[in-house]
């Protein structure tokens, strides 16, 4: 029997998810035995034209990481589905926009006007901005488009399967391919992880606040932070509530609060919201305006409940989604 | 009669960097372009956030190299909220950061660049690759390589929580401290490290070294470029990755500037093209003169080579030995031959294995008292470390509630940029004569920008790869005249 056929492809990604594939070790030989790959810029030569002339649906399933912000990602994101079976959006970016979706709190002109106009180190006197095309003495260059906000890959294609995580973990890595390969998969849109919280499997559980009892909020620089206690407990925002379980809480072992890089359980439409009903749950005021000076303590709430969500969130974007 | 050649790495670089080179009338080069065409935003979506999240949000520029973030906008809240960390969180921070540099630069020799070497640069592109390297020096050396990387990466992550995006920096410390039993499992670690990095000089020293054919490849002037050097350096003028003074030499080797991280304005600016979307950082005492080598141009160089060529010497025994070995057979100080930057970053990695088992073997670093807890109000801070690919350099501020109302970053690679495009060119040069390209101009324009590790290299030589290149040579009407590509 033929292997089944896998392609790996980056978008607007940091290049974390393609080292989390390196750290699957020795695990990574035996993947590269039981499958054929097409497609793998990191890893190995091929070009697009020869995706382009595979049969629709030939390509059993496309890993995809990264979000889309610009025209060519689109691109490719749209060849990929076409000719793939299933495709499995790979990481935080992928799946609900990642850390760099907040740049949807702006857009391409207030960050070009950042960074070419008003940095600190910049020598720009004649206002010059990167373009699309530049014609030079010698000819033209281009650059690709660069789309005004980011968005998650289930914006531009349909999706089948995630793989969570800023980056996935070594273990549901191999347990999706493993999945895959068997053709043991569950239904489609079903996020390969843990369908409960991170709160339910974290070894800080027995002190996490059940009732009113949060009068202040502190920020992680302010306190020493308690290596057992929850961090709710302590006063600090922790997005375990609201964040799925299968991490291994990588973060809480650290000694620090999660920031909820595998988006929410199953049951959750939008992971800020569910943050904020849970901790609704847990403030200690009795008037409408302590409930405002408690919350007021929190610094950025908009920027740390969708810490990695925003693109996928109600919210979305501040700015039109256009290109 | 105009001719065009686009280098664009439509595999394995998409989207992340492409190179344009044009020929004149007599079909010699006229100018090469390297072009980055991506942006993301950082500096501009930071704004708003709390600073003291800086540290997680900043290394989404880079998988490859998170662990260079989270310590340089660590080191610049430290400046932010005006708090020294106390000396044991100080020795984890430069533990985690040496295993870091251990691992990454033993990954780049090995996997990346180092194949040009140690398979050779004139061997079938096919074998330049990782499956190369191991028919070349063995399974049971690749199998250490991957055994190292492995065992730096899980200290990095037993301290930082996560190895790609650790989270454990805190302005005025650290969030964990480091147990008696794990403090002892990383001096092995550190001790294997340092045989294994003697070890990867010794294999440059047989493949390379004892090869004329290298040797004079690395001497040649197609890679050598006489520019200025940036790097950091500790009160002695030792190299140093995490803390110190920046030093800037001439391409003489004197010293040109030395500056702490809060004044790198006075000494940085930077430039912009319209057909890239990164700057380019140059001199500013010296004057911005295009993309030009010597005295009167502004272009710097970072990164290994540059770092040996700023500093006095290596902090550490081993290494210095190896320092002094290398500045003798090159010549003197200041090395221009930009091939000799693989010597330079095997040189750092011993250096990394050796101060990471200092670090390891100080029994202070088990100190539970890891944090200081900040209590002055915050406006500016500003941090600089040593990445693998050179200076970085993170400048935050602040409302007084320690919200970021602007930062500015300089990114390692990028401080090289410049240096880039012209070492590109000069290799082009060397290549194309009459308008007849050779197809060893692959390897070669590769092997130029491949010494400096730009980041987006990390894409190009892992298993078992080879990077994919085409070479379009266009007429003034923009017809493919000929095509040579990789296969
Ligand atoms: S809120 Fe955070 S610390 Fe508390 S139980 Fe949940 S994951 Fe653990
Ligand atoms: S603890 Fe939260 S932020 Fe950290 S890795 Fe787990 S899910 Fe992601």
């Amino acid at each position: 029997m033929a292997k089944p056929k896998v392609a790996f492809y980056w978008c607007a990604s940091c290049g974390g998810c393609e080292e989390a594939v390196v750290d699957l070790a020795e695990n990574i030989l035996k993947v590269v035995e039981a499958v054929e790959f097409v497609l793998w810029p990191v890893a190995m030569d091929f070009k697009i034209k020869d995706v382009e002339a595979l049969q629709d649906g030939e390509i059993a399933v496309s890993f995809i990481n990264g979000s889309i912000r610009t025209g060519e990602q689109e691109h490719i994101a749209k060849l990929l589905r076409k000719k793939s079976g299933l495709v499995v959006a790979f990481g935080a970016c992928a799946h609900i926009g990642g850390t760099p979706g907040l740049a949807n709190f702006s857009n391409r002109e207030i960050i070009f006007d950042y960074v070419y106009q008003k940095s600190p180190s910049l020598d720009n006197p004649n206002k010059i901005f990167p373009q699309e095309k530049t014609t030079v003495k010698e000819g033209e260059l281009t650059l690709p488009k660069f789309y005004n906000t980011v968005f998650t890959l289930d914006q531009v294609i349909d999706v089948d399967y995630y793989l969570p995580g800023c980056a996935p973990p070594p273990d549901l890595i191999m347990n999706a391919v493993e999945a895959i390969l068997t053709g043991n998969l569950p239904s489609k849109g079903t996020v390969l992880a843990p369908d409960k919280s991170l709160c339910d499997t974290c070894k800080r559980k027995i002190t996490k606040p059940e009732k009113a009892v949060i009068k202040q909020f502190r920020r992680v620089h302010e306190v020493l932070l308690d290596p057992e206690k929850c961090f709710l407990d302590q006063g600090i925002i922790c997005l375990g509530p609201a964040t799925r379980d299968g991490c291994g809480e990588r973060c809480i072992n650290a000694n620090m609060p999660c920031r909820g890089c595998f988006g929410s359980t199953s049951r959750v439409e939008d992971q800020g919201a569910k943050f904020l009903s849970a901790l609704a749950s847990i403030i200690d005021a009795d008037s409408e305006e302590e409930i405002k000076k408690i919350t007021d303590s929190i610094a950025d709430p908009a920027g740390i409940f969708y810490y990695y969500s925003l693109p996928a969130s109600m919210l979305g974007r501040k700015f039109r989604a256009e290109l | 009669m105009n001719k065009r050649i686009t280098i664009d790495p439509i595999t394995r670089l998409e989207g992340h960097g492409k190179i344009d080179i044009f020929l004149d009338e007599r079909g010699d080069v006229e100018k090469a372009y390297f072009q980055v065409p991506e942006l993301r935003g950082f500096e501009v979506f930071s704004v708003g956030r709390p600073a003291e999240e800086m540290p997680r949000i900043t290394p989404k520029i880079c998988g490859v190299c998170p662990t260079t973030h989270h310590m340089c906008s660590t080191k610049a809240l430290d400046d932010l909220f005006k708090v020294e960390p106390p000396p044991a969180a100080k020795k984890l921070r430069e533990l985690i950061y040496s295993a870091f540099m251990l691992e990454d630069h033993n990954l780049h020799f090995f996997f990346l660049g180092g194949p040009d070497f140690v398979v050779g640069p004139s061997a079938p592109p096919a074998e330049r690759n990782i499956l190369g390297v191991i028919a070349r020096v063995g399974l049971e050396i690749a199998g250490k390589v991957i055994k190292l990387r492995k065992e730096c990466r899980d200290i990095i992550t037993l301290l930082g929580g996560r190895v790609i995006h650790p989270v454990c920096g805190l302005p005025g410390g650290i969030s964990k401290p480091l147990a008696e039993d794990d403090r002892l499992k990383i001096v092995d670690v550190a001790k294997n490290g340092v045989e294994f990095a003697q070890f990867a000089l010794k294999i440059f020293d047989d493949i390379v070294l004892k090869n004329k054919e290298y040797v004079d490849l690395v001497l040649g002037d197609t890679y050598k470029h006489t520019t200025y050097y940036m790097g950091m350096v500790d009160k002695n003028n030792k190299v140093n990755f995490y803390d110190g003074d920046v030093r800037v030499v001439t391409p003489e080797g004197k010293e040109f500037a030395r500056f702490r991280p809060g004044e790198y304005l006075k000494h940085i600016a930077e430039r912009v093209e319209p057909w890239s979307y990164v700057k380019f950082p140059y001199l500013k005492n010296v004057g911005w003169k295009g993309f030009v080598d010597g005295k009167d141009s502004g272009v710097y160089r970072v990164a290994p080579l540059a770092r040996l060529n700023v500093a006095d010497g290596m902090a550490t025994p081993l290494a210095q030995a190896e320092y002094e070995r290398m500045f003798t057979t090159l010549g003197g100080k200041p090395a221009h031959n930009t091939l000799a930057f693989h010597w330079a970053r095997l040189i750092e990695a011993l250096y990394a294995a050796e101060r990471m088992l200092e670090l390891a073997q100080d029994r202070e670093i088990t100190d539970p008292h890891i944090r200081n807890i900040p209590t002055a109000i915050p406006d500016e801070g500003i941090g600089i470390v040593e990445a693998p690919r050179g200076t970085l350099i993170h400048h935050y501020k602040t409302d007084k509630n320690g919200i970021i109302t602007e930062a500015n970053l300089i990114v390692a690679t990028v401080n090289n940029a410049a240096a880039i495009c012209m070492s590109i060119e000069k290799a082009a040069r060397g290549l194309i004569k009459g308008g007849k390209v050779s197809d060893g101009l692959l390897n070669m324009v590769e092997m130029a920008f491949r010494a400096y590790d730009p980041c987006f290299a990390c894409a190009t030589h892992t298993l078992p790869g080879k990077m994919a290149l085409s070479v379009q040579i266009r007429n003034p009407n923009g017809d493919i005249m000929q095509t040579i590509s990789r296969e």
